[in-house]
C-alpha cells in the first residue's frame, strides 16, 4: 500500500483497461484513508478485548472491564430502590388520609405517582388525566366509585370488574344491566328521554312522564329515584351532565339496550403498594379529590 | 416446441391458481390467487396467439428494450413510493388522515410497509435491475445472456411488487421489517432472483472484455448476498397451502438477530453495494473522466462486503441480544466507516479535473450530492451504532432521519442521475428536454432532504432526551404521549420536505417524458453499438 504511484510527469497512469470508454487511474490509496482505517481496526481489537465480544463454543469472552448491560441496569435499579426504600416504607406505613398532611411524603408521593400514571394510566385516561369516551375523566368532581383517597386507592388496587374473588373482596363488580331484552322498545325510548331530561332537554318531551315510570321501576334501584346515582354500586349520577359514554339520544339508547361493563386492570398485580399509594395520592390531588 | 411447453405450464398455473382462489382461507390469499389467475391466463392467451411466429434475438445489438421498461418502472414506482411516504408522514402529523372508512386498509400501519417496500424494492429494485442490465452489457461488450429471460426477470419482479403491495393492504404480512411478503410471494421472488443472477452472471461469463469492471463486482455481490439473506430470513412454514399465514422457523432472540442480519444487509447490499455499482458506471460516464483509483476500488470493495455482513446486531443494542453480539455489531459498524468512504472518495475524486461541470451540468451536480449524502450517512451510521449514542438515538426519529438522508439523498439522487443519463441514450435523443427542469428537480429534492433530515434530527434527539428525563427521585418526567405531542411541528416540516422531494420527482417524470416525445433524435445511434469483439 505504500507503493509510489506510477507517474509520468504529473500524470498518474491508468490501468490500461477501458470499459465502454471508462478508464481507471492507478492512484494509490489516500494516506489519511488508510490510517483512519487502520486506527479503526486497532481500536476495534482493543474494544473487543475490553468488552464482551468473541464467541466460543460455550459463551463468549467477558471482556477485561467486566461490562454487562444486565448487571449495569440491575445495579441502577438496586441503587434507586435502596435510595427510595426508607421513604417508600414510610409511605406504606402512613395512614392514607394523613399523606396529604406530611409535606415531604406528599411531595414524594405526587412525583412518584405522576411517573406511575404516565407509565401505566395515561394510555386510557390520557396524559393529562382528562379521560376519553369510556375512560373516566379524573380531573372533575364526578366519581363513579368515590373520590376520597381511600376509595381511589381501593379502585386502583382491585381494578374495575375483574374476576370476583376473595383477593379483591368482591369489590367493584356491579355492572349496568342490558335492558334490550327486558324492556319494550317504547319503554326504552321513553326512559332515554327521561334520562336526558334529568340534566338537560329530552329529545321528545312528551315521553318524559312515561319514562319516569319506567325509570322508577327499573333504574332507580341503582341510580336512585332522583337519578343521582350510587357510588357503592358504581352507578353514575345521571343529573350532572357528565357522561362517560355520551349523553346524546343514540348513545344513551345504546347504553340502556346493551348495558355497560367497562373494566380497569387490578394494579396490585403489577404495582407495589407504595406505587399504588403514590398514584392514588397523585390522582386525588388532580383537582377532583374529596 | 418451447411454446407448447409454455402453454401447458401456463394452463396448469392458471388452473391451480383458480383452485387456490376457491379454497382460499383469507382475503390476501384470495386476491393473490385471482391476480395470478389473471396474469397466467392472460399470458396463456397471449402465447397461444403467437404460436408459430418466431422471435429473433439479434445478437449484434444490446438488449435495451428491457432496460427501457425498467427505466419507466423505476420512475413510476418512485412516484408511487414517494407519494405513499408523503401521505403517511402527514398521517403521523394529522392522525385524522387515518380515515375511519379506510380502517384496516389505509391506516398508517398498513401503509408504512407499502411505502418502505415501494421505495426500496419497487423504486430501488427496478433501478438496480435496469441499470445493472444496461451496465453489464456495456462494460462486458456483450448482449444480455438468456434471451427473453431478461423480460421474465422484469415482469416477474413487477408481479412480486404487486403481490407484496396488495398483501400489505389486505393484512398478508409476516411482520418482519423489509421482509413483510408472505411465503408464496417469497418463493416467487426466489425464482425471479435466480433468473436475475443467471442473466447477470451469464452476461459476465460471455463478456468480450478481459476484465470484469468494478461496477459489476458490486452488482454481483448485491445479487448474491440478497439471495442468501432472503432465503435465510424468510425460512417459514405455511400454516396452510391455501392461506397466506406462515410461521417463521426462528424464534425469540435468534429470530430478532436473523431479522436484523437481514435488515441491515438489505441496507448494505441492496442500498449500498448495488447503488455503488450504479455510481461506478454513471459518474465516470457523465463526468467523462477515468475512475480515481483502481486500487481503492478493490480494497474498499472487499473490505465493505467482508465487514458489512457482521454489522447487523447494532440494531439490537440493549435488548435480549447477548452483550457480546452487540459489541461485535458495534465494532464492525465502526470499522466499516472507511470502507464505506472508499466509494465516496472514488466517486468524488473522479471529478477532479472536471469540477467546472458542477456549474454547467445539473445531472453531475445530482450525482455529486448523492455521493455527499452517501458519505454523510455512512459516517452517521457507524456513529449511531456506538452503544452510548444508540441509547439516546434508538427508537427515535433520528433513525428515520438517518435512513432518509441515505435513501432520499444517496439512493434517490444517484438513481435520478442515472435516469437522466439513460433516457436520452436509450430513446436515442440528442439531449434531455430541459436542463432547467433538472435544476429545479435538484433544488427541490435537496432542500426537501435537508428539511426532512434536519427536522428528524431535532425531533429525534428531543424525544430521546424526553424519554430519559427523570426527576430528583429518579422518576420519569414525560409520558410517551407528551413526546408525541411535542413532535408535531417537526412532523409537519418533515411532511413538507417529503412533498418537495415528490414534486421534484414529478418534474423529472415530465422532463423524461418530454425528452422522449420532443427532443431531437440522435443521428448516428452510438448507443446501440454492436458489442465489441
Amino acid at each position: 500500500m505504500s507503493k509510489k504511484p506510477v507517474q509520468k510527469g504529473n500524470q498518474v497512469e491508468t490501468t490500461g483497461h477501458s470499459w465502454d470508454g471508462i478508464e481507471e487511474y492507478n492512484n494509490p490509496l489516500p494516506k489519511w484513508w488508510v490510517w483512519i482505517f487502520y486506527a479503526c481496526i486497532v481500536w476495534g481489537i482493543g474494544y473487543s478485548i475490553a468488552y464482551p465480544a468473541w464467541p466460543g463454543i460455550k459463551g463468549a469472552t467477558a471482556g477485561v472491564l467486566g461490562f454487562s448491560t444486565r448487571a449495569n441496569v440491575q445495579a441502577d435499579i438496586d441503587a434507586a430502590a435502596a435510595k427510595l426504600a426508607p421513604i417508600n416504607a414510610k409511605l406504606e406505613a402512613a395512614e392514607l388520609t394523613e399523606i396529604a398532611n406530611d409535606a415531604e411524603l406528599s411531595a414524594y408521593a405526587v412525583s412518584a405517582g405522576s411517573a406511575v400514571f404516565k407509565t401505566w394510566c395515561a394510555q386510557c385516561h390520557g396524559s393529562g388525566a382528562a379521560g376519553a369516551k369510556g375512560y373516566p375523566n379524573l380531573l372533575d368532581n364526578d366519581w363513579l366509585w368515590g373520590g376520597d383517597i381511600e376509595s381511589i386507592h381501593t379502585t386502583i388496587t382491585v381494578g374495575i370488574r375483574q374476576q370476583a374473588d376473595a383477593d379483591n373482596d368482591y369489590l367493584r363488580q356491579s355492572e349496568m344491566t342490558a335492558f334490550g331484552d327486558l324492556l319494550e322498545a317504547e319503554q326504552i325510548d321513553a326512559v332515554v328521554n327521561y334520562v336526558m331530561s334529568l340534566s338537560g332537554d329530552a329529545q321528545d318531551a312528551s315521553k318524559v312522564a312515561e319514562g319516569a315510570v319506567v325509570f322508577e321501576e327499573n333504574c332507580a334501584s341503582c341510580h336512585m329515584e332522583d337519578g343521582t346515582g350510587d357510588r357503592s354500586q358504581g352507578a353514575p349520577n345521571l343529573t350532572d351532565a357528565i357522561w362517560l359514554y355520551g349523553g346524546d339520544y343514540a348513545t344513551i339508547s345504546e347504553t340502556v339496550v346493551g348495558g355497560r361493563k367497562g373494566a380497569m386492570p387490578a394494579w396490585n398485580e403489577r404495582l407495589s403498594e407504595a406505587q399504588i399509594r403514590a398514584v392514588a395520592t397523585y390522582v386525588h390531588g388532580l383537582g377532583g379529590g374529596e | 416446441m418451447v411454446n407448447y411447453i409454455k402453454l401447458i405450464a401456463l394452463g396448469l398455473i392458471t388452473l391451480l391458481a383458480m383452485m387456490a382462489a376457491n379454497y382460499a382461507r383469507d382475503v390476501a390469499y384470495l386476491v393473490h390467487a385471482l391476480i395470478v389467475t389473471a396474469v397466467s391466463g392472460g399470458l396463456f392467451i397471449w402465447t397461444l396467439r403467437r404460436v408459430g411466429t418466431t422471435v429473433s434475438h439479434p445478437q449484434d445489438e444490446y438488449f435495451d428494450s428491457v432496460v427501457r421498461a425498467g427505466v419507466i418502472a423505476t420512475a413510476f414506482w418512485g412516484v408511487v413510493g414517494f407519494l405513499a411516504g408523503v401521505f403517511i408522514a402527514f398521517q403521523l402529523a394529522f392522525p385524522a388522515l387515518n380515515f375511519e372508512w379506510a380502517q384496516g386498509y389505509a391506516n398508517f400501519g398498513r401503509l408504512r410497509p407499502l411505502h418502505t417496500s415501494a421505495v426500496i424494492f419497487a423504486f430501488g429494485g427496478n433501478a438496480l435491475i435496469a441499470t445493472s442490465f444496461y451496465v453489464v452489457q456495456r462494460t462486458s461488450a456483450a448482449r444480455l445472456w438468456g434471451g427473453n429471460l431478461g423480460w421474465f426477470v422484469f415482469w416477474g419482479y413487477q408481479l412480486f411488487i404487486v403481490l407484496a403491495a396488495t398483501g400489505y393492504l389486505l393484512g398478508g404480512t409476516q411482520s418482519k421489517e423489509y421482509a413483510e411478503p408472505e411465503w408464496y410471494v417469497d418463493l416467487w421472488l426466489t425464482v425471479v432472483w435466480v433468473a436475475y443472477l443467471a442473466v447477470f452472471l451469464g452476461t459476465i461469463i460471455k463478456r468480450k472484455e478481459p476484465h470484469i469492471y468494478v461496477a459489476n463486482w458490486f452488482y454481483l455481490s448485491f445479487i448474491v448476498t440478497v439471495a442468501m439473506l432472503h432465503l435465510v430470513n424468510n425460512a417459514t412454514i405455511p400454516v396452510s397451502i391455501f392461506g397466506s399465514k406462515s410461521v417463521i422457523v426462528w424464534a425469540g432472540v435468534q429470530d430478532a438477530m436473523t431479522q436484523w442480519w437481514y435488515g441491515h444487509n438489505a441496507v448494505g447490499f441492496f442500498l449500498t453495494a448495488g447503488f455503488l455499482g450504479m455510481m461506478y458506471y454513471f459518474i465516470p460516464k457523465q463526468a467523462e473522466r477515468p475512475v480515481f483509483s483502481y486500487k481503492l476500488s478493490i480494497i474498499h470493495f472487499w473490505a465493505l462486503i467482508f465487514i458489512y455482513i457482521w454489522a447487523g446486531p447494532h440494531h439490537l443494542h440493549y435488548t435480549a441480544l447477548p452483550d457480546w453480539a452487540s459489541t461485535l455489531g458495534m465494532v464492525f459498524s465502526v470499522v466499516l466507516w472507511m470502507p464505506s468512504w472508499g466509494g465516496m472518495i472514488n466517486g468524488l475524486m473522479t471529478l477532479s479535473g472536471a469540477w467546472d461541470k458542477l456549474r454547467t451540468d445539473p445531472v453531475i451536480r445530482m450525482m455529486v450530492i448523492s455521493v455527499g449524502f452517501y458519505g454523510m450517512s455512512t459516517f452517521e451510521g457507524p456513529m449511531m451504532s456506538i452503544r452510548a449514542v444508540n441509547s439516546l438515538s434508538h427508537y427515535t426519529d433520528w433513525t428515520i432521519g438517518h435512513v432518509h438522508s441515505g435513501a432520499l439523498g444517496w439512493n434517490g439522487m444517484i438513481t435520478f442521475g442515472a435516469l437522466y443519463f439513460l433516457v436520452p441514450v436509450l430513446w436515442k435523443r440528442e439531449r434531455l428536454y430541459s436542463l432547467t427542469l433538472v435544476s429545479w428537480h435538484f433544488w427541490l429534492a435537496t432542500i426537501g432532504i435537508v428539511l426532512y433530515a434536519a427536522s428528524m434530527w431535532v425531533t429525534g434527539i428531543m424525544e430521546g432526551l424526553m424519554w430519559r428525563e427523570v426527576d430528583a427521585n429518579g422518576f420519569l418526567v414525560n409520558s410517551f404521549a407528551d413526546t408525541v405531542a411535542a413532535k408535531f411541528p417537526m412532523y409537519v416540516v418533515r411532511g413538507l420536505g417529503g412533498l418537495m422531494f415528490l414534486a421534484g420527482a414529478v418534474i423529472m417524470c415530465y422532463n423524461l417524458w418530454m425528452t422522449v416525445r420532443k427532443s431531437p433524435a440522435k443521428e448516428s445511434s452510438l448507443s446501440v453499438a454492436v458489442p465489441a469483439e
